[in-house]
């Protein structure tokens, strides 16, 4: 919202982003669609696949999908291609990026746009609580959710910030998105990060079940939050998120998204140290009608 | 910094009175032993200053073709080291010809800066183009390649005004390298009318010779932009040649240096002819 605001200050007449579970896209195309902007959407063959459905609302809101078909037709091709789109019509083309990370000014921009989710919780909680929680936690891939849920927090010292990251089929070998915990940094979409990379400083593919989560970068602020020990880092494998899914749909009647299973699988564990009478904050970002389709395919069940 | 082998090369193409003919190849495409039989038949087929890209997993600023280029080098193997050690076998052959390494900056970060320059140096590389990384946040490499002898050479775009040249100059040395299009390598095409305002436009900003490149495929628009630039860069449409070979299982070589030397040639005479 906040972006396309931006775009029509600026007199840009056309819009493209990426996309990985579809999210960005689909508020990309919504908010296209209320303010008459032509769409064009860059999201890997291999996302448009595990989230149909979201594909389906982006091409109903009159946005273009544009596949990406190159290397593990995911995120980070997404993004390379949506680049390439955007230093060609550089002059009427304006660039939603969907998380805190590329070239400056977006990870702040992203990340100021996206805190109105971490100012309202702190409101509410000191509303609701009287006082502030004692954790926040969310789930990250590029970070967007986390940093925005974090940023109005970073000040509060007693308030322990803890992102967690997709760690895939395990932190041990390369199929995973961990970037802060399995990676180091370099330069990758206009940003110095932490990337999953090999000793020749090639960008690996990252890997999770979750689509929204395998962007083998991460947010430069959550690298600085990392480095400096401000936030913590966790992870979660696509099996604990699979499992943390069907709890909360279970438990809570809420249908989360893959993304934030990342977090809720860790929740009870962050309970269990902040103790009783402690209140923990966790980002629930997305909801998961998108991902019934591919939850089923990995519990086996045809629909 | 500037190293002798460019400005050597710029001064005699000014003697000359002819613009320069830069030809760009990807490093490993499709194998090393044959980028180094490429170098060396496009120094014979008259190119006079050489590019050399070295494989990157997300090169952003590429169009298709380079992009496949880039996939086919990182097949072979070759990674940054490689591509040091194919200029090292390429400059043991060849004295003159200045060779510039072209590519993006995560590779260099992970060899570091210092051990990059030093490397880069001991194989007889003149300079290097990293295409993402900007002016702001070159200081330490620039510092590293400076003790080195290596020129770092910039980028200047379409959308670059006067306050971003002056930017982009500093630092710079060698030639700039003017992108003629708004877009990615190969897509778009160069219109001659545009290049010459703004290559006259970076040559007073930057005081550097100017090469122009991103949108030069043909002979005939080669010939146009030597008409008016310092030298002409062709990447995708020698790219696009190896490739065709090697999907059809024709020697790369020969295909790409039949098309090097129609280059050349429109290079080499786009001035007399125009003068005729």
């Amino acid at each position: 919202m906040g972006q396309i605001l931006l775009a029509r200050r600026m007199g840009k007449t056309r819009i493209i982003a990426e996309t990985g579970a579809g999210q960005h896209g689909v508020a990309t195309a919504t908010v296209c669609a209320r303010f008459g902007l032509p769409c064009v959407v860059y999201m890997g063959a291999a996302d448009i696949e595990r989230q149909a459905p979201n594909v389906f609302r982006m091409k109903l809101l009159g946005a273009e999908v544009r596949p990406v078909t190159n290397g593990r037709a995911t995120l980070k091709e997404a993004m390379n291609e949506a680049m390439r789109d955007w230093v060609s019509n550089v002059g009427d083309t304006f660039y939603i990026i969907g998380t805190a990370a590329g070239p400056h000014p977006y990870p702040a921009m992203v990340r100021d746009f996206q805190s109105v989710i971490g100012r309202e919780a702190r409101e509410q909680m000191l509303a609701r609580t009287g006082r502030l929680p004692d954790a926040c936690v969310a789930a990250i891939g590029g970070g967007s959710n986390a940093i925005g849920l974090f940023h109005p927090f970073i000040g509060d010292e007693g308030v322990r910030l803890i992102g967690i990251e997709a760690a895939g089929l395990g932190l041990e070998g390369n199929s995973h998105a961990a970037s802060l915990q399995g990676g180091r940094p370099g330069v990758l979409h206009g940003n110095r990060t932490y990337l999953l990379q090999d000793d020749d400083g090639q960008i690996l593919e990252g890997h999770s079940i979750s689509a929204g989560l395998d962007y083998p970068g991460i947010g430069p602020e959550h690298a600085w939050l990392h480095q400096t020990g401000r936030a913590e880092y966790r992870a979660t494998t696509d099996a604990e998120a699979l499992e943390a899914f069907q709890l909360c749909a279970k438990l809570e009647g809420i249908i989360p998204a893959l993304e934030p299973s990342h977090a809720l699988a860790r929740v009870g564990e962050i309970a269990t140290e902040v103790g009783k009478g402690g209140n923990v904050v966790l980002n629930l970002c997305g909801r998961g009608d998108k991902d019934i389709f591919s939850v089923a395919k990995h519990l086996g069940v045809e629909l | 910094m500037t190293t002798a082998r460019i400005d050597a090369r710029f001064a005699a193409l000014k003697a000359e009175g002819r613009a320069g003919f830069v030809a760009y190849v990807m490093a490993g495409d499709p194998s090393p032993e044959a980028t180094l039989d490429i170098l060396n038949g496009l120094v014979e087929a008259g190119a006079d200053v050489l590019e050399l890209g070295f494989p990157f997993s997300d090169p952003m600023a590429e169009g298709p073709t380079i992009q496949r280029a880039a996939l086919r080098g990182l097949k072979s193997g070759l990674t940054l080291k490689g591509t040091l050690e194919l200029a090292r076998r390429f400059r043991a052959g060849n004295a003159d010809t200045p060779l510039i390494l072209m590519g993006y900056l995560n590779p260099v970060e992970q060899m570091g800066y210092r051990a990059f320059a030093e490397a880069a140096e001991a194989a007889g590389v003149d300079g290097v183009i990293l295409v993402d990384c900007p002016p702001e946040e070159a200081a330490d490499l620039v510092e590293a390649l400076d003790s080195a002898h290596l020129s770092l050479i910039r980028l200047a775009t379409p959308t670059s005004d006067d306050e971003r040249l002056k930017v982009i100059a500093r630092g710079t040395s060698g030639f700039v390298y003017y992108v003629s299009v708004a877009g990615v390598t190969g897509v778009k095409e160069a219109v001659a009318g545009d290049v010459a305002p703004a290559v006259a436009r970076v040559r007073s900003a930057t005081g550097l010779p100017v090469a122009v490149g991103f949108g030069v495929k043909t002979a005939e628009r080669a010939a146009e932009i030597a008409r008016v630039a310092d030298a002409v860069v062709v990447g995708s449409a020698l790219v696009d040649r190896i490739e065709a070979a090697v999907t059809e299982n024709r020697d790369p070589v020969t295909d790409v240096l039949s098309l090097a030397r129609d280059l050349s040639h429109a290079v080499r005479n786009a001035r007399a002819a125009e003068t005729v």
